[in-house]
């Protein structure tokens, strides 16, 4: 139990021992739903998973539902794509499925490929989960051997293979299209979309359903308590619980299953257990470090779902929480912030690939004290020529807490200049 | 230099992976088994995998050049990757790269004369809520501090190294706590 009493979803076996393996998934109710949806019709499950409310949890909260009806009825074969590239700075909770219950997420990934009849999974992990892929990887071929992958899956008449694909270490590969890019051998270069979603033109310019690790693995609870349930656990378009990845100053920072629509204080607070040391609270990045920073007073009373982190200016991303203490110097923050972009900005654009790097250097003036005050209006106005002018969203993943940073405490940055 | 048969082995089961015509797609997966071999890709073995899965040799290249966890150079036994970001920082990631800094006499980038330590520093590792953290080859390890960081060294130096933290903790995650 947790939270205000709701049921745990994902998180629910997370504990069992040996949980990875098949033999204590199954006795655990592991593919049970997978059955199920394999006596439903494709366009059914589809049509459950679209009434959940699901969104996706990599970040851009989409309708997943809705993502899956966008494969074009003709044009096949078909392909789903794992998206196991959790790298945004703050974000850790596919890590947990992965490693302590790898077949939820096979069992919803299969579901996900028998509701948009595709014939290969490709679960793409980033290089640097070493661990997490080990265990994967050893899950998918139990899945193999009891059957639950291959050709003619439990005599549905219905054939699906599953595979592992590592990354190498770019960030921009869990953008979905430059995921793709990756998975053809290539750099991971974003696409230019629209006009061309990956749902109809996607892997090898086949149909693809790209979606993130936590999302699939919810798809195999949605079909055991029914859409309903589901929806009635979150708030209002928000269905469901997430997980939160808390990090920063709390006293008990680490992954927590709680309802869409928590308040941002209650997670910090009473599930965190408050900031150490007695100090204060300062700022929240509160959907990873894409996501406008929110001041102490702006936290008040904010409940974590999509829309209401949106109304506030920011946004919830990946759910990925950052606390920060009154410790913390905000020019620092953003240098860190910056830093990142400026390493994974892939260099196909040119507002991106020179606008990180000149945030970078200027960033760090202020770190140096040779900042002058023309340089905040410069960060300024390079960020706004970043916003909106690229060919992905790291653009704007980078424009958008650099001028929310700005904005809400120039005076940090005023104050470390030389005049 | 001989490509291993080990490797030939892995190379004909990553190209059944992906539909027949689309064999680039295991160049990823192959160059990593490669380095995960022979330490590092080679450039003998970069010939090789062009040759294998038929892509020209400025498309290994490319990805080699592209992803950061591709060595085009030999590093030292034990790989050492820090995580330099946000919330690694926050929980005294920056004290801490000093230190290991400081402990191995190494830059980052640089390896050590011995041949046994590389030092990297990398941008977050997805380990966020037990940070700081840093991976050691394969090896993951949370929750770091001065001591831990030692220990992890030490036992590196001494041949026994420190048990990696495998599975991720679930620190402060109250499902995980107790299920009852
Ligand atoms: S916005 Fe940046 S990361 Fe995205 S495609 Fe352009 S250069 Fe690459
Ligand atoms: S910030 Fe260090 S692991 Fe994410």
């Amino acid at each position: 139990m947790i939270g205000n009493g709701s049921t745990l979803l994902l998180s629910r076996n997370f504990a069992v021992d040996n949980m990875a393996s098949i033999d204590v998934a199954m006795k655990n109710g592991a593919y049970e739903q997978f059955k199920r949806a394999l006596k439903m019709k494709p366009e059914e499950v589809t049509q459950v998973v679209k009434e959940s409310g699901l969104r996706g949890h990599g970040g851009a909260g989409f309708s997943t539902g809705t993502k899956w009806g966008f494969v074009p009825k003709d044009k096949f074969p078909r392909y789903v794509t794992v998206n196991g590239d959790e790298s945004e700075p703050g974000t850790c909770k596919d890590r947990l499925i992965l490693e302590r219950d790898p077949h939820l997420l096979i069992e919803g990934a299969l579901i996900c490929a028998y509701a948009v009849q595709a014939e290969r999974i490709y679960i793409y992990i980033r290089g640097e989960y070493f661990y997490p892929t080990m265990v994967t990887a050893r899950a998918v071929q139990e899945a193999y051997a009891k059957g639950f992958a291959g050709q003619n899956i439990l005599n549905s008449g219905w054939s699906c293979g599953i595979h592992m694909h590592n990354g190498a270490g770019a960030y921009i590969c869990g953008e979905e299209t430059g995921l793709i890019e990756s998975l053809e051998g290539k750099k991971g270069w974003p696409r230019l979309k629209p006009p061309f979603y990956p749902a109809a033109i996607g892997l090898w310019g086949q149909p693809t359903i790209v979606n993130n690790v936590e999302t699939l693995a919810f798809v195999p609870r949605i079909l055991e308590i029914g859409a309903e349930k589901f929806s009635s656990l979150g708030s209002p378009k928000n269905g469901g619980t997430a997980l939160y990845s808390l990090s920063g100053h709390v006293n008990r920072p680490g992954v927590y299953e709680l309802p869409m629509g928590t308040p941002l204080m209650d997670l910090i607070d009473k599930f965190g257990g408050g900031i150490p040391n007695g100090k204060k609270l300062k700022a929240v990045i509160p959907g990873g470090s894409s996501s406008h920073i929110l001041t102490a007073e702006e936290c008040e009373n904010l409940p974590l779902d999509f829309e209401s982190v949106a109304a506030r200016g920011s946004m919830l991303g990946s759910a990925a929480v950052m606390v920060i203490d009154e410790t913390v110097s905000i020019p620092k923050l953003m240098h860190w912030m910056v830093r990142f972009y400026a390493h994974e900005s892939c260099g196909q654009c040119t507002p991106c690939r020179e606008g990180t790097d000149w945030l970078l250097r200027l960033s760090k003036k202020f770190l140096d004290g040779t900042a002058r005050r023309r340089d905040i209006d410069d960060m300024w106005e390079l960020a706004d020529n970043i916003d909106g002018k690229t060919i992905c969203a790291l653009g704007a993943a980078v424009a958008w807490p650099t001028k929310s940073y700005l904005v809400k405490f120039r005076h940090e940055f005023e104050a470390a200049c030389r005049n | 230099m001989q490509i291993p048969e080990t490797l030939k082995k892995k190379a004909e089961e990553f190209v059944f992976r992906y539909p027949e015509d689309k064999r680039q797609s295991a160049l990823i997966p192959l160059l990593f088994e490669v380095q995960r071999e022979l330490g590092w890709i080679t450039p003998e073995s970069e010939v090789w995998v062009a040759e294998t899965l038929g892509v020209s040799a400025i498309k290994v290249r490319e990805i080699i050049t592209f992803y950061s966890m591709m060595r085009a150079e030999p590093s030292g036994k034990y790989l050492i990757q820090f995580c330099q970001n946000i919330s690694c920082c926050l929980m005294g990631g920056v004290e801490l790269q000093r230190h290991i800094e400081e402990k191995l006499g190494l830059h980052p980038g640089e390896t050590s004369k011995d041949g046994l330590f590389t030092l990297k520093c990398v941008e977050c590792l997805g380990g966020c809520s037990w940070g700081p953290m840093l991976l050691v080859n394969e090896d993951q390890y949370f929750q770091l501090t001065t001591e831990k960081v030692d220990r992890i060294i030490n036992g590196l130096r001494a041949g026994e190294p420190v048990p990696a933290d495998n599975p991720t903790p679930l620190l402060g995650n109250v499902a995980g706590e107790k299920v009852s």
